[in-house]
């Protein structure tokens, strides 16, 4: 498969409040392919944010290049095809609603492409029903929960069609409950609609599930591979200042005192599957 | 007790007078008034509060909440009809000490209590009836013309949407404001004017830091959405003028023609 995300040699610097020169991303490497689920994990001031802003031009490199379906971000004449191909999910729902009905909200982004009003309403609909929201259309969004609001949200960039997802710590202000739907839905557009998903966050339990798991620090990647050859990395996984999800570090523990389990049973069950096991 | 405020009172319903497009709606309004200043013979009030009450029971708002949205105007209006009722000069009717009631000043005041209270039920009839969005929906459907003289019609409307669209959200910020700065002790209770004025100031200084956050945020996203201002975009609801509004339209051509019938041949 071709990369829909091609980024060399990003580096992006800014001035902080007291007009010294931040590096928040150096020298960055990174490739996403078309279709896959990739999950960004780094503690504050990782610069995971920021390369997310990178991703639909949002934000522009100081140097190197980024890439979205082989168009510069530089380019101000691409923006709204950039923006057309990779939609952008953030933290906090109600700074990102526009409209006080929730179908006319799911409506802006085709609204701004020109699309015809019958295709919209096609779209709309699809969309909705995409995200499990349909039976909400005419509800206020204000009135909904925040994993509703912000399935209502996804819902409003899909229907823009775009071939990438990028979703900037979208579960950060929701309840478990709230956190659940949201991946369980980014993960099914991902499976059944080949939608590419970059999912930034800095919840473990969510990456589980990536095909591919990055791990950011200081502006850097310290980690790439699949989510279970980068838990196993426990070590490195603190350095970054990150903690290992619970069961890893518990086999994590076992081992150190000298007893073989494998380091890539992630879930609790195949954590207790494969203790039980070595007892047995 | 914040959660009470509903701004723009809508009330939902699906009558005739709820469906008609929201620019007929406008239109009529404006109509109205100007029949409604039109009138100088007592009897040309009839067909305007004949076509109020019309719209009044067709869209069946209850009658009580026409007159409670009174209200808060109750005393300007009472006011505006004492000062025409002593302070117009004309044939007295009674005389006491310096204050004289004319022939005349009756007749103003009449003509100014109905001329007012008509006024207002009109309008609160056209925000009764009309759901907010559909209203900036038809004013800038309305004022489109105007965008050739380079007035910003879309982006007017688009600022009034999101004005609307926020209310409830920075209601719900205030009131979370407020709890946290009364379980730090703050007091918005007591006190006098000013020292109520004064407390306020913990509350809206962080609601406007979150206000600018939020729009900034907000202005990312919008763009993120592709969002580039009023030119090339499309809209999902298309406005469309049915047969009902060419009813509606008949019915305040008829009201207009009324009125200055009656201004004419009445008494």
């Amino acid at each position: 498969m071709s990369n829909i995300i091609e980024i060399r040699n990003l580096t992006f610097k800014y001035a902080n409040d007291e007009g010294n020169e931040t590096v928040a991303i150096d020298g960055l490497d990174l490739n996403i392919e078309e279709g896959s689920f990739v999950a960004v994990l780094g503690h504050n001031g990782s610069g995971k944010s920021t390369l997310a802003k990178h991703l639909n031009g949002i934000l522009q490199p100081t140097d190197g290049t980024v890439l979205v379906a082989g168009m510069d971000t530089r380019d101000e004449n691409l923006i709204t095809d950039i923006r057309r191909q990779v939609g952008m999910v953030f933290q906090n729902p109600d700074n990102q609603i526009v409209a006080n009905v929730v179908e006319d909200d799911v409506a802006f982004g085709p609204e701004n492409l020109g699309v015809e009003p019958a295709e919209i309403r096609r779209r709309v609909d699809e969309a909705l029903k995409a995200v499990d929201m349909w039976e909400f259309r005419s509800h206020a969004p204000h009135l909904l929960s925040g994993g509703q609001k912000q399935r209502v949200a996804i819902a409003g960039v899909i229907a823009m069609r775009p071939r990438c997802i990028v979703l900037d710590e979208p579960t950060a202000m929701l309840d478990p409950a709230g956190r659940a739907e949201v991946i369980d839905t980014v993960m099914r557009l991902n499976k059944e609609q080949g939608i590419t998903v970059v999912l930034i966050t800095h919840h473990m339990s969510e990456t589980i599930n990536a095909d591919r798991l990055i791990v950011m620090s200081d502006g850097r990647i310290v980690e790439d591979g699949r989510p279970e050859q980068v838990f196993a990395n426990v070590q490195k996984l603190r350095d970054a200042g990150l903690t290992v999800p619970e069961t890893t570090q518990l086999i994590y523990e076992l081992r150190r005192e000298g007893i073989d389990l494998p380091l890539d049973a992630l879930s609790v069950e195949a954590c207790a599957d494969s203790i039980y096991k070595a007892f047995a | 007790m914040l959660k009470n405020i509903t701004l723009g009172q809508y009330f939902p319903g699906s009558t005739f007078v709820h469906r008609l497009d929201p620019r007929t709606k406008l239109l009529i309004i404006v109509v109205y008034i100007v029949a409604l200043f039109l009138v100088d013979k007592i009897a040309a009030y009839l067909p305007v509060i004949v076509f109020l009450a019309l719209s009044v029971a067709i869209s069946k708002i209850k009658p009580k909440v026409l007159v409670s949205g009174m209200k808060p105007l109750f005393i300007i209006i009472v006011i505006t009809a004492i000062i025409n009722l002593f302070f117009t000069s004309g044939e007295p009717i009674f005389k006491l000490w310096v204050i004289s009631v004319t022939k005349e000043g009756v007749r103003a005041a009449i003509f100014m209590l109905l001329r007012i209270s008509l006024l207002i039920m009109g309008t609160f009839m056209l925000t009764y009836t009309t759901a907010p969005m559909q209203l900036t929906d038809g004013l800038e459907s309305l004022l489109g013309p105007l965008k050739k003289i380079k007035v910003p019609v879309h982006e007017l409307a688009m600022m009034m949407s999101i004005a609307l669209r926020f209310i409830p959200t920075l209601i719900e910020e205030t009131d979370k404001i407020m709890n946290a700065q009364k379980a730090r002790g703050a007091d918005f209770e007591t006190g006098g004017l000013l020292q109520k004025a004064k407390a306020m100031l913990p509350l809206l200084i962080p609601l406007f830091i979150s206000a600018f956050r939020r729009a900034d945020e907000l202005a990312t996203a919008m763009e993120s959405r592709c969002y580039s201002g009023g030119d090339g975009r499309t809209k999902m609801k298309q406005l469309s003028y049915g047969s009902i509004d060419a009813i509606a339209g008949a019915a305040v051509i008829i009201l207009l023609a009324a009125v200055i019938l009656l201004n004419t041949f009445g008494v």
